[in-house]
């Protein structure tokens, strides 16, 4: 089990971390979720005793990183961003330095090598040049010194940043096949790939711990509140006062449609509320068909943005704009 | 320690820094020998090593400058630093693969005494122990070449900086006799002495308060002894700073044939003095 406690980590005047909090156990992957500076890196790096904290401590096992750092360096094994390779050795020289380092017993290095080799599949490169070798093998490479060994915690910093998408998937099954035996933390501002592997997500904003469960605990979180509405009518006024009389309706909030003839709008709903039948028979009345109707479902992204986005104050207005600009993306 | 130390001795002869360092003294060293022992027919050593230390300052940046710096640019210190191994222990294991790799050249040069003492008259005993004071300066400006290097990423800018240090420890004797040797002229040296150290204290401490308080104590310190006894101040100033000079020591040896202990201690310590910079330095950068 790692323990992080209140951790501060100060950069002269600005707060990189400011009082993180979390405890990750065994059998689980964690995600680390947080836009570009959030603090993600210079947590691991802490964790890992790369770096000393301001205040605060890491305690994994019972020992303090700030005691006994050579004790629960032990039990660590880390893939910084940018993986730390001997560009002129050879890939079984450097694995071979990794566990004299890691103080993996004589008899035992070579069968750890080997374990390590096969589950990132490098058998073909051992006898390469580290600086002969391309983005995914020196990333393989970086992970197979992080799992040399298998210690209880794996601490992986964006690990499948800048690899190709065969390769992502490669990385994916990796921690997945870690899972069982191992406390895995990684971070990555890829969603989608955080809500695929990870058991736990951590949302990490201004060096803050926003959020953490289940993704489906932070998608319950945040309700699924919204509904997106296109009707067939010329006068986007009438249909918009009809609606606006409709129960459980919070706002109604007209949006561009290109069509001829068609109206668009996002709809807030009330929790717990489901005005869709309302909704049907207002625009039976008005003589205006329904051309769709469905909920949007929150995604982690969403989630994501909702929370990280600065100027969050109200769920409602804030989350449209964040949404807007996903529509925009997807549609690109 | 002993995976770092295999490393870095490696990585020396992986690259052509190790081949480059070897040959460079050996080559100087060899014709220094040739001009003086084996054309010139003077059959001590241990006065041709003596004027060969320049070899040194060239020599030692290139040999030190990736020590630290290359673990900064790669960022392989994330790799050492997050390991279950001491600080200490990287920076020895580093060290001692620099100081394998400068005993090569002077092993080598070891072979020297014995071929003069082939071909005639020889003075074994003071040959060696000037080779094993040259051996013991170098390994003082390698521990100076490894801290440099703990200070910047870049290779390029840690050489010239040992240089640059390591020339100014050359010159120092004669840098020493443009010093004032007046009572005063002392006083103001002192307080420009002091003033240094605790501008490097406060940079390391960040406590205002110690400085100021060590200062005011060191100018009261300087003040009280100068007025008490005005005389002892009488060129004290080069004869302090003028005992820290590194070459004298290896002068003794080498042209006086005077076996110079102490000044061999004053090598360790300062080596050691180095090393343990080093270490710090590696440290701080963690704490920033």
């Amino acid at each position: 089990m790692i323990e992080v406690r209140n951790l501060v980590k100060r950069y002269g005047d600005r707060l990189a971390v400011d009082n993180l909090s979390f405890t990750a156990e065994k059998g689980r992957v964690y995600g680390f979720l947080g836009p570009n500076g959030a603090g993600k890196t210079t947590t691991m790096n802490i964790m890992t005793g790369y770096l000393g904290p301001t205040s605060g401590d890491v305690i994994v096992d019972g020992h303090s990183i700030l005691e006994e750092p050579e004790e629960v360096k032990r039990f660590i094994g880390y893939l910084p961003e940018q993986p730390p390779l001997y560009i002129d050795m050879t890939v079984s020289e450097y694995l071979t330095f990794a566990a004299e380092l890691k103080k993996i017993p004589k008899e035992r290095q070579k069968s750890e090598i080997q374990k390590a080799v096969e589950f990132t599949h490098l058998q073909d490169a051992t006898g390469r040049l580290i600086r002969n070798l391309s983005k995914g093998y020196r990333q393989r490479v970086g992970l197979a010194q992080a799992i040399l060994g298998f210690p209880e915690i794996i601490i992986l910093d964006e690990p499948t940043v800048g690899l190709d998408p065969k390769q992502i998937l490669e990385i994916r099954d990796l921690i997945r096949g870690l899972r069982q035996e191992h406390i895995v933390i990684f971070s990555s501002h890829i969603l989608s790939e955080v809500q695929e592997v990870c058991d736990h997500v951590l949302i990490i904003h201004h060096g803050k711990l926003l959020a953490s469960g289940t993704p489906e605990e932070l998608e319950r979180q945040v309700k699924n509140t919204t509904l997106d509405l296109t009707v067939r009518s010329t006068s986007s006024e009438q249909v918009k006062e009809v609606l606006v009389g409709v129960p459980g309706i919070i706002s109604v909030e007209e949006y561009t449609n290109d069509q001829p003839g068609q109206v668009s709008f996002k709809i807030e709903v009330e929790p717990d509320s489901d005005p869709r039948d309302d909704i049907f028979y207002a625009c039976v009345e008005q003589k205006c068909p329904i051309l769709t109707l469905r909920g949007l479902d929150m995604s982690l992204e969403q989630i994501f943005l909702s929370l990280t986005a600065d100027e969050v104050k109200q769920p409602g207005s804030s989350f449209f704009k964040q949404f807007d600009k996903q529509e925009v993306k997807k549609s690109c | 320690m002993l995976a770092v130390y295999k490393r870095e001795l490696r990585s020396y002869f992986n690259s052509m820094i190790g081949y480059v360092f070897i040959a460079v003294v050996v080559a100087i060293i060899g014709i220094y020998f040739m001009a003086n022992n084996l054309v010139g027919g003077y059959p001590r050593f241990s006065n041709t090593l003596g004027s060969v230390t320049f070899i040194l300052l060239v020599a030692i940046p290139i040999l030190t400058m990736k020590s630290l710096s290359d673990e900064l640019r790669f960022k392989t210190d994330q790799m050492l630093l997050t390991y279950p191994i001491s600080v200490t222990k990287i920076v020895l294991g580093k060290y001692l693969a620099m100081v394998t790799v400068f005993a090569i050249p002077i092993l080598l040069a070891a072979l020297c005494p014995i071929i003069i003492a082939l071909n005639g008259t020889s003075y074994l005993g003071t040959d060696y122990a000037t080779i094993l004071a040259f051996f013991f300066l170098g390994c003082l400006f390698i521990a100076i070449g490894m801290f440099v290097s703990s200070l910047t990423e870049s290779q390029i800018i840690a050489a010239v900086s040992t240089f640059g240090l390591l020339l100014i420890l050359f010159l120092w004797p004669q840098l020493i006799s443009y010093l004032p040797t007046s009572a005063w002229g002392t006083v103001v040296g002192l307080v420009m002495i002091l003033t240094i150290l605790v501008f490097l204290l406060y940079s390391m401490t960040k406590n205002k308060l110690l400085a100021i308080l060590v200062e005011a104590v060191g100018i009261v310190a300087i003040f009280g002894s100068y007025l008490l006894t005005e005389d002892s101040f009488v060129r004290l100033l080069p004869r302090v700073l003028g005992s820290l000079s590194c070459t004298k020591v290896l002068e003794n040896f080498a042209t006086y044939h005077v076996f110079d202990l102490a000044g061999l201690f004053f090598y360790i310590s300062c080596t050691a003095l180095f090393v343990y910079l080093t270490v710090q330095a590696v440290q701080r950068r963690r704490w920033n």
